[in-house]
């Protein structure tokens, strides 16, 4: 299994970091919080950390550490628009339930 | 499914508790929102693709109870395509009205203001009620804050809202006021210019001094910035209230007249010409040449060339003149041309290339250019406020403005003492010591003013408080510290203390009348025309309070000690020579007065010596040497 990215994705990751100017990876994972269990973690990554997993898609160097890696391996990520909002979407086949928003899950 | 953004390293925050911040330009003609999303700052869109949205509110009626708004409205495209046809209840520009008291109103509006009989603020009658300045701009900011929150999915944490760098405590004050009317946490304003340099990243690039350019639609305002230590420092501003792209259209429709031999043109052929200018103006920013046909309205059609040279020598003598406010704004900063490392362009009218050119040559710098001038300022409030809400963790900003005219209070005689002076960079507090005037004094009055000369009836009053309970001493004694301190936001407050005793007592400057560019620039402009009279009036005033003091202390010694330690003819001499000091203090002849002091303190040395003796031997009699070792 690996992390993915959708094209619109893949775009707007390389802009945006691009944009910052520093940093060439995309860090994805999990956090315990949120109303249904667990949360998504999306951060622009300036170090790769020994035990990290590195998955490359559409010129995106995507990480993720070994615990995160267990709720989302698979996923998709995503990015759509909903009116005047735009963002970032996971698509995580391990997701059992997960609250109205979508904001957190739970495996 | 909620949209996720890409957080900074370790900023990511738990579900529904994101720190969502928003940036807004609060324009005179145009107004924006940006917001800060996956580490870009981009200004949002309407659902039409609109950035930009006219500052312009109809009043259609009340709203209905229970609704978040008292009104309905109609903000911007819509309601500028309605002004015409129901001026009264539409409102334009109404940024120039903020903070402003009636009767700076009613001289240039077309609107019907009243005043409250229990309020000094103005109301605009309209359909929907009476309203006010402050009322109006939250209508624009609810506007805006509804497109940010539709954006960014969630509501706001907070918002950054720009003002122009002139703007007194009673417009900040007023900027506050409809942001929270709007149901906006206001994180901080800060000023257009230091927006526009944030925007650009100047504060996380290398040690500088940066200058601002504006040149707006009405308006004209030149900041020099300083980084040191990733710290933000306004050195300067300056400006000219009254020059802009509409002068520049201006130019050129003068320019059309005389080459059509138009003498007389009506209000709607003057509009039709002043739109083919812009649109020329506009046009010739890309291209070498355009052609303008204008409708005379009497059937015919006049057309014409306009070569890019052509204009260029029409608006060169307007561009010219921002350069002036330049100049002072670098001498103020008290640094040269070569100490420039970046000039930022903002305001529409920096897109005509003669304009770049210009500056450029000024400064001997390439100007910056890259942003959008229209969406400058909102993105840099953006970035500040993404900062403000906690979502960086390094690299944190902090950005000191400056206040544009100084602070201080009165003393006597009418005199304005400086406490704060102008551009001192802000947060600031300073303290100053002063003391009573009269034997017994238990309060002092305290009159805070903003202005550079040094008489108060030429400066600006802002409040009026008293410190009362002051304990009885003599003349001189009480030690009163004043203390003026200005937060970040520009906005003032003063307290007095007295500190023997430690009464104190303070207020918020909260004044209900605004000044405009213009008036500040007016008052700048005095102070250094008659910096001379000034001088003079000053050491005038001093003289004649010395003389009062000198007059009030004989008096009241002679009311004590006359009698018994002076002749009928000291007394009469003594008396005579008070007398003639009192009448020249009223005269305005400094050199005299400071003369007759000098007379008098002559003729009461001897009188000083005996009281002086007189007082030595009341505190030693009845006292035995040895007590007087012992203490």
């Amino acid at each position: 299994m690996a992390i993915t990215l959708t094209d619109a994705a893949a775009e707007h990751v390389t802009r945006f970091i691009e944009n910052r100017g520093k940093g060439e990876a995309l860090r994805l994972g999990v956090k315990t919080n949120g109303c249904s269990g667990m949360g998504y973690v999306l951060e622009f990554a300036d170090a790769v950390d020994e035990d990290d997993n590195v998955f490359e898609d559409k010129g995106v160097k995507i990480i993720v550490d070994p615990k995160s890696l267990l709720y989302i391996d698979g996923t998709e990520l995503d990015y759509g628009r909903e009116g005047l909002n735009e963002g970032f979407k996971f698509n995580n086949p391990n997701v059992k339930d997960a609250c109205g928003c979508g904001e957190s899950f739970n495996v | 499914m909620a949209l996720l953004q890409i957080s900074e390293p370790g900023q990511t925050t738990a579900p529904h508790q994101h720190k969502l911040a928003a940036g807004i330009d609060l324009g005179t003609t145009n107004s924006l929102v940006a917001s800060l999303r996956s580490g870009m700052a981009e200004t949002i869109a309407d659902e039409n693709g609109q950035h930009l949205l006219p500052s312009v509110v109809q009043f259609l009626g009340k709203q209905d109870e229970g609704f978040h708004s008292a009104y309905q409205t109609e903000v911007g495209y819509q309601a500028q395509q309605n002004a015409s046809a129901d001026p009264l209840n539409t409102i334009i520009s109404v940024k120039r009205y903020m903070g402003r008291g009636l009767d700076d109103l009613k001289k240039h509006s077309i609107y019907n203001f009243v005043a409250e009989e229990d309020s000094v603020v103005p109301r605009i009658r309209t359909i929907a009620g009476d309203v006010s300045a402050v009322e109006v701009s939250a209508e624009i900011l609810k506007t805006l804050k509804q497109r940010a929150v539709d954006a960014l999915g969630d509501d706001l944490t907070g918002a950054v809202i720009t003002v122009p760098a002139y703007f007194d405590d009673a417009q900040r004050q007023a900027t506050k006021d409809a942001a929270k009317l709007a149901g906006l946490n206001v994180l901080r304003l800060i000023n257009e210019p230091t927006a526009a340099a944030v925007a650009y990243g100047l504060d996380s690039g290398s040690e500088g001094t940066h200058v601002i350019y504006d040149l707006g639609g009405g308006t004209f305002d030149i900041s020099i910035l300083k980084l040191t230590k990733g710290v933000f420092e306004v050195l300067s501003t300056a400006g000219d209230s009254a020059l802009g792209g509409d002068d520049l259209d201006h130019a050129i429709a003068d320019w059309i007249l005389t080459e059509a031999q138009i003498n007389d043109p009506d209000a709607g052929l003057l509009r039709r010409i002043l739109d083919a200018a812009r649109q020329a103006k506009e046009t010739l920013s890309e291209q070498q040449s355009t052609t303008l046909s204008i409708d005379l309205g009497n059937g015919e059609v006049w057309e014409s060339q306009l070569s890019l040279q052509q204009l260029e020598k029409l608006i060169k003598p307007l561009i010219r003149k921002t350069l002036v406010p330049c100049r002072r704004a670098l001498r103020d900063a008290k640094i040269e041309v070569e100490d420039i490392q970046d000039v930022v362009m903002v305001g529409g009218s920096t897109r005509v290339p003669l304009v770049r050119q210009m500056v450029g040559e000024f400064f001997n710098t390439e100007p910056l250019v890259d942003i959008d001038p229209d969406k400058v300022v909102a993105i840099g409030a953006a970035r500040q406020a993404d900062v403000l809400v906690g979502n960086k963790s390094e690299d944190d900003m902090l950005l000191l403005d400056v206040t544009p005219l100084s602070l201080g209070l009165e003393t006597m005689g009418g005199l304005a003492e400086k406490v704060i002076h102008r551009n001192t960079t802000i947060p600031v507090a300073r303290a100053q010591d002063f003391t009573t005037f009269k034997d017994g004094q238990t309060a002092m009055a305290i009159h805070v003013v903003q202005g550079e000369r040094e008489l108060i009836s030429d400066c600006r009053s802002l409040a009026r408080f008293e410190l009362r309970g002051i304990p009885p001493m003599v003349a001189g004694a009480a030690r009163i510290r004043v203390t003026f301190q200005i937060d970040a936001d520009g906005l003032l407050s003063v307290s007095a203390r007295e500190e023997t005793s430690g009464v104190e007592s303070s207020i918020q400057v909260k004044p209900s009348y605004g000044l405009s560019d213009g008036e500040i620039e007016n008052m700048l402009k005095d102070s250094f025309s008659h910096a001379q009279d000034d001088i003079d009036a000053r050491k005038l005033r001093e003289e004649q309070v010395e003389a009062d003091r000198v007059v009030e202390a004989l008096l009241a010694a002679l009311a004590e000690d006359g009698e018994a330690l002076l002749s009928v003819e000291e007394q009469v001499v003594i008396q005579q020579a008070i007398d003639e000091l009192a009448e020249i203090a009223k005269n305005s002849d400094q050199r005299a007065i400071k003369l007759k002091i000098e007379h008098v303190d002559k003729v009461t040395a001897e009188f000083a010596q005996r009281r002086m003796d007189a007082s030595i031997n009341k505190a030693l009699s009845g006292q035995r040497v040895d007590d007087l070792n012992n203490k």
